[in-house]
């Protein structure tokens, strides 16, 4: 397979799919002129787990952050669920995009567990039992229910990482971002976040460097390279075609090979 | 470097006063304290008093006198300043073992660390039994203006997380070879603070971000008692 224009199709499953995410010709440059994205497209369906590859530097952070609008879009567009990220919409696009940032300790600020899930949904006008419900069920997706009145940073780092996780899932959001979220975790904590990701009824973005982890979970990927999507195309085809991947600056593990792995996403 | 499950102040123990609400001991304490420093200095037989009505509450709470004594240290400062003011004051002075002290210096010396003593006494009492959360509850509670309770219940949330960075960041100077206990690494210690203090500042802003994310539009969307 080789690299993919931008301009080809998405991957099948996500063309024909309702659209959750549409990205359309989305650039944006830095105030000092460097350029982090020209020119995305992307389209994910409802219910995809799509894996976000590239390098440092290719844009992928700046890509979330447009998203849920923090950044504003100079030149193209974003739409979730149909609605365009823009001022005016910015309090339900935010309920619709849940972003769990890299470092739990960024997004968990309060002084429980329990506070901190009921953040959002609160500033979306949720009180009362209604609230008190969807702390707990969030938590219990993520299996952290018995956490609820301990402070964050009494968990240990995998289980802040999934207390984040389940303070977007109580906004119900309609897609789930995931800034690294293998990032800092041992084998096992990796493994248990899998779990609940799998067990997730949601559409997942998942911006990655840890490739092995992007084949366990996401049927398609999505490489950025140099501010724009140069592959689109399922897990497997995009890990496999060496030429493409070392133009793109992606390595898998040593001894690592996609081909004898069965992905159970 | 702070242990995780490290409470600086807190008394783990199961006490009525640890069970009393926290708005209503934050009051007590404030209005202890008022009285405290209101007496007029002399009035010893009153200052007694405090020290007995403070000496049932502390035991009232079960917190042991060596737990609270070495958190006394924090009143060294003001032990410093009235030990200087017998020596520093205006006469008339008195003759003590060789040396001349002034007599106001002496009787306002002993006022200032009794009331210091009273005061911080009854705060660590405060502090020992009540978490950090009962405290900005309490606050929120008294109806504390909301924009400062969420400044310092981040405060609080992050106070841990900056002193193991800044662990992190000694550890890996010292690991080079720095010192810093010795003046010399000063300089490095002080550029390691300005790096400190972008990291934290640095680290509001990605916190500023990830409320934005949750929908956060400003302080009146408020804390949340837990």
């Amino acid at each position: 397979m080789n690299p993919r224009p931008p301009t080809t199709p998405p991957f099948p499953d996500g063309a024909n799919a309702e659209p959750v995410l549409e990205i359309a010709g989305l650039a944006y440059a830095y105030p000092d002129g460097h350029r982090a994205l020209s020119g995305v497209d992307l389209r994910i369906g409802r219910g995809e787990r799509v894996a976000l590859l590239g390098p440092n530097g290719a844009g992928k952070t700046t890509l979330v952050l447009h998203l849920n609008g923090i950044i504003e879009a100079v030149a193209g567009s974003v739409r979730v669920g149909g609605l365009a990220v823009e001022k005016a919409n910015l309090a339900e696009i935010r309920r619709r995009v849940g972003v769990v940032f890299q470092d739990p300790d960024d997004q968990l600020f309060m002084g429980t567990v329990r506070a901190d899930v009921a953040f959002g949904p609160r500033n979306l006008g949720v009180r009362g039992a209604e609230l008190e419900t969807r702390v707990m069920q969030a938590l219990d997706q993520v299996g952290m229910a018995d956490f609820a009145d301990r402070p964050p940073h009494h968990l240990s780092f995998g289980q802040r990482r999934r207390v984040a996780v389940a303070t977007v899932l109580a906004m119900e959001p309609e897609i789930l971002v995931l800034d690294e979220p293998s990032s800092n975790l041992d084998p096992a904590s990796r493994r248990e976040l899998a779990d609940v990701l799998r067990a997730l009824d949601v559409t997942v973005l998942m911006v990655t460097h840890d490739l092995p982890y992007a084949l366990e979970l996401c049927p398609r990927a999505v490489v950025l390279g140099e501010g724009r999507v140069v592959v689109d195309g399922p897990t497997v085809d995009v890990l496999t075609d060496e030429a493409s991947m070392r133009a793109h600056r992606l390595e898998l593990p040593v001894g690592f090979d996609p081909r004898v792995v069965r992905p159970n996403g | 470097m702070g242990a995780a499950h490290g409470h600086l102040f807190h008394f783990h123990a199961h006490s009525p006063l640890h069970r009393a609400p926290a708005h209503l001991k934050l009051l007590a304490l404030l209005a202890f304290t008022l009285t405290v420093v209101a007496t007029p200095r002399g009035l010893w037989w009153a200052y007694a008093g405090y020290a007995l009505v403070l000496a049932s509450v502390i035991a009232l709470s079960r917190v042991p006198a060596r737990y609270l004594a070495p958190r006394m240290l924090v009143e060294t400062p003001f032990v410093v300043f009235a030990l200087l003011m017998p020596v520093l004051g205006h006469g008339p002075f008195v003759e003590i073992a060789g040396l001349t002290l002034s007599e106001p210096g002496i009787e306002a010396g002993a006022a200032l660390i009794t009331k210091g003593t009273l005061g911080v006494l009854a705060s660590l009492t405060f502090a020992a039994t009540t978490t950090s959360t009962q405290i900005i509850d309490a606050l929120a509670r008294l109806r504390v203006p909301s924009l400062l309770v969420e400044i310092m219940s981040f405060m609080l949330r992050y106070l841990e997380v900056v002193l193991t960075e800044y662990g992190r960041m000694l550890i890996a100077m010292r690991s080079r070879g720095c010192e810093p206990r010795n003046p010399r690494h000063w300089p490095a210690l002080a550029r390691s603070l300005g790096a400190l203090f972008i990291r934290c500042y640095e680290r509001g802003e990605r916190v500023h971000v990830a409320m934005l994310s949750r929908g956060y539009t400003g302080a009146q969307s408020g804390r949340m008692p837990s």
